[in-house]
């Protein structure tokens, strides 16, 4: 059997309606991973959205999602993020705890060795706003459960390339 | 040339006469009445009312895949789009440009569960090349020509406008001269296969010790030159070639380096020529699991050169050594080049031994059947046929299951676009309707649509279609009064309970012919066989053709799911020796 592979793809689509419906759909009927997707318009001008897309198989799936996504009419450009040299990924979570006494002292304490921010703060609550890598986002949430978590909302990664070039 | 003003059924058919479109298939229902009413006033657009959409795209299907074409459809919202769905699919898997027209509720209905509206682009979304729902009438004159471009160029397929009503109504300004965009934003299809490459698999040709060209409908699309030049190509090298269903006509049968077809029921020589190869060159085929079988021991030995105009066909089902994204007719000019230039020499010595050991296959005559003085053989009807049908103008439909296969296997294409047969969704109904199709484009030919009884009942409204436009297209059915395929697979895998395969209450198909003022023949005998074809030709109005055939008749060759190439079974001596594995078992 071929190793699995985890790949993280930006798509360059025009942003017009049931873009992002024919690249999930094409996800699901082929049946191939959805470990995270973000979507965004980053060029209001010309309308062009970028999905970044992570996903995992063998290298064979990972060429064909990349040729399947090619093909459909509104993208522009596919670009693997983890092949195509190094790259940075990053992930924002907004993380909800609650908590008095000294959970609430040891959720702060935590927090600011994650250098998360607290951006809401109630007698007896916080929302934490962090970002980082995907793994380290994982590892803050774990130490908050013990602490009173209630609530997490994570973006899903974005990534960019390293160095001058665009993509 | 200044712009008219024209409402949006009228640019929907100017768009369609400035591409050159003449003909239609359609029905008509409330929310596609504007176009209807701009069809009324004009003449030039040809629209063939059909007895239910499903029937439209087949024809449809049957008029683009016969004359190279777009095949055009117009229906209306809600049911008339769903109806819509197989066909589309049908023709997204084979690859048939087909521009399909949908009526809409009006934009401000749409979400409101108006009446017959359904989510036509979101039904549509997984069974198109492409599809548009258009929300401005401003948008309108472009979208048609970007959608007939999308279908027609790279690999064809078919792309839904959906029209809200209100669309159709509003005007705006439309300029007959304006020409498309000289490039599209973002869709660019390849056509030249990139050079190196090609030199690379030139090469490999060239030394091959036992090749073989496996080639499919690609080449067929890639126009009538694409097939002439893949009959050069391979007569310079003088190598052999088997075709897989889709391929069928893009190398003349007659030739001797024709091997027949490939796959599951295919020829003995060219499975195992498949799975003995050295060098195998795809051209425009992708690897179909009815072509590959076991995917795992697929020509174990040979080094693969892969030419297709869709990046996503190559590397899915079988990793290849050389691949060639571009389309068919451009790279065989571009290989026949380079082979002129290479002036190769070849291992005549390896080739003919290859040859001999093709031959020595050759001589099983794996399509050998038992004749019968009393029941017609399926087999033998066909052989008729093709004696009978061979120096007419003639085209070929069919529908799915096993006389699909004993046509394949007993018609000879020499040309392109011959032939016509739903292969990669296998839509029994395909048939009647595509040969109605076929007609259209060509109203002098000889049209037959090669069916099972079973098959044609599927869309056997469309009788009244054939006769309502005088279209004498023959139904040469081979009635077995089974769901032939069906019972074979549950004679072979399932101790033979036939479970639901037998169709029963079968109409009197002479009868039925007659009722539409059509022609209904019949024979029971073999010796009948040969006056009911005669009589079948010389009608010049729509005819059945009932041909009742041995019942109990299996196709073969045939290899059985999960097995390779080279555990083909040849005939029903060889059922009992080989149990299908469990892995094969779950396949189709």
């Amino acid at each position: 059997m071929e190793s699995i592979e985890r790949h993280t793809i930006a798509v360059l689509v025009d942003n017009e309606a049931g873009v992002l419906a024919r690249v999930i759909g094409l996800f699901s009927g082929r049946g191939y991973n959805i470990e995270s997707l973000t979507v965004a318009e980053v060029d209001p001008e010309s309308a062009i959205s970028r999905i970044t897309v992570v996903t995992s198989g063998t290298p064979m799936i990972i060429e064909q999602i990349k040729a399947q996504l090619d093909r459909l009419v509104p993208v522009h450009q596919i670009s693997d993020l983890t092949d195509g040299g190094a790259s940075v990924e990053r992930e924002l979570a907004l993380v909800k705890v609650r908590g008095t006494g000294n959970k609430r002292v040891e959720a702060l304490r935590i927090a600011d060795i994650f250098r998360a921010r607290a951006i809401d703060s109630t007698n007896n609550s916080f929302v934490f706003e962090i970002s980082g890598s995907t793994e380290k986002l994982d590892a803050f949430i774990n130490l908050m459960r013990p602490l009173g978590l209630v609530e997490i909302s994570r973006t899903g990664a974005v990534a960019i390339a390293r160095g001058a070039k665009g993509i | 040339m200044a712009k008219r003003k024209l409402s949006g059924s009228d640019i929907v058919i100017q768009s369609l006469i400035d591409a050159g479109v003449d003909t239609v298939f359609g029905y008509p229902g409330g929310a596609v009445l504007p176009i209807y009413d701009a069809l009324f006033t004009q003449n030039r657009l040809k629209h063939v009312l059909v007895r239910q959409e499903g029937g439209a795209v087949h024809m449809a299907e049957g008029y683009a895949r016969s004359t190279g074409k777009l095949g055009v459809v117009l229906v209306t919202s809600g049911p008339g789009a769903t109806n819509a769905v197989t066909g589309l699919t049908d023709a997204l898997m084979d690859s048939v440009p087909v521009l399909c027209l949908t009526g809409q509720v009006p934009t401000h209905l749409i979400g409101n569960d108006a009446f017959q509206e359904a989510d036509t682009t979101g039904i549509t979304r997984p069974c198109t090349k492409h599809n548009y729902l258009v929300k401005d009438v401003n948008d309108l004159a472009k979208v048609m020509r970007e959608a007939m471009y999308v279908a027609q160029s790279g690999r064809p397929g078919p792309v839904v406008i959906d029209l809200p009503k209100d669309v159709l109504i509003n005007e705006t300004g439309y300029d007959t001269a304006s020409k498309p965009a000289a490039k599209h934003k973002t869709y660019r299809p390849r056509i030249k296969g990139d050079s190196a490459k090609i030199r690379e698999a030139v090469t490999l040709i060239a030394n091959a010790k036992r090749p073989l060209f496996y080639c499919g409908g690609g080449v067929i699309n890639s126009g009538k030159r694409g097939s002439k030049l893949l009959t050069e190509f391979v007569r310079k090298t003088g190598y052999p070639i088997t075709l897989t269903l889709m391929g069928l006509g893009a190398f003349p049968a007659t030739d001797k380096k024709f091997l027949g077809m490939v796959g599951m029921h295919g020829t003995y020589e060219s499975n195992l020529a498949m799975h003995d190869c050295d060098v195998m060159i795809n051209i425009g085929a992708r690897f179909d699991d009815r072509v590959t079988g076991l995917i795992s021991e697929f020509a174990p030995n040979s080094k693969k050169i892969h030419v297709d105009i869709d990046p996503s066909s190559i590397n899915k089902n079988v990793a290849v050594d050389v691949p060639i994204i571009g389309d068919c007719a451009s790279v065989l000019a571009d290989m026949i080049k380079v082979w002129k230039e290479m002036k190769p020499k070849r291992d005549t010595k390896a080739l003919n031994a290859w040859w001999a050991q093709i031959e020595k296959w050759r001589k099983r005559d794996c399509l050998r059947y038992k004749p019968s003085k009393e029941l017609i053989k399926p087999q033998y009807a066909l052989e008729r046929l093709q004696a009978l049908t061979k120096n007419r103008d003639t085209y070929i439909t069919t529908e799915v299951g096993q006389h699909q296969m004993w046509a394949a296997q007993f018609l000879k294409f020499d040309q392109p676009n011959r032939w016509m047969t739903s292969g990669g969704l296998g839509t029994m109904g395909y048939g009647f309707p595509a040969a109605i199709g076929v007609q259209m484009a060509h109203p002098k030919a000889t049209v037959i649509d090669v069916a099972g009884e079973a098959s044609f009942l599927m869309n056997i409204q469309e009788m009244s279609t054939a006769v309502q436009y005088r279209l004498p297209v023959k139904v040469f059915i081979l009635n077995n009064e089974y769901m032939g395929m069906v019972r074979q697979w549950q004679e072979l895998l399932y101790g033979g309970r036939y479970s639901e395969s037998y169709t029963a209450s079968l109409p009197d198909f002479v009868k039925l012919a007659e009722s539409y003022g059509a022609a209904g023949l019949r024979a029971t005998k073999p010796s009948e066989v040969d006056d009911v074809i005669k009589e079948m030709l010389n009608n010049d109005r729509f005819t059945i053709a009932d041909i009742a055939i041995d019942k109990s008749e299996n196709c073969f060759p045939m290899i059985p799911s999960g097995a390779p190439h080279n555990e083909m079974l040849l005939g029903p001596e060889d059922e009992a020796e080989q149990p299908v594995s469990e892995e094969g078992m779950v396949l189709v």
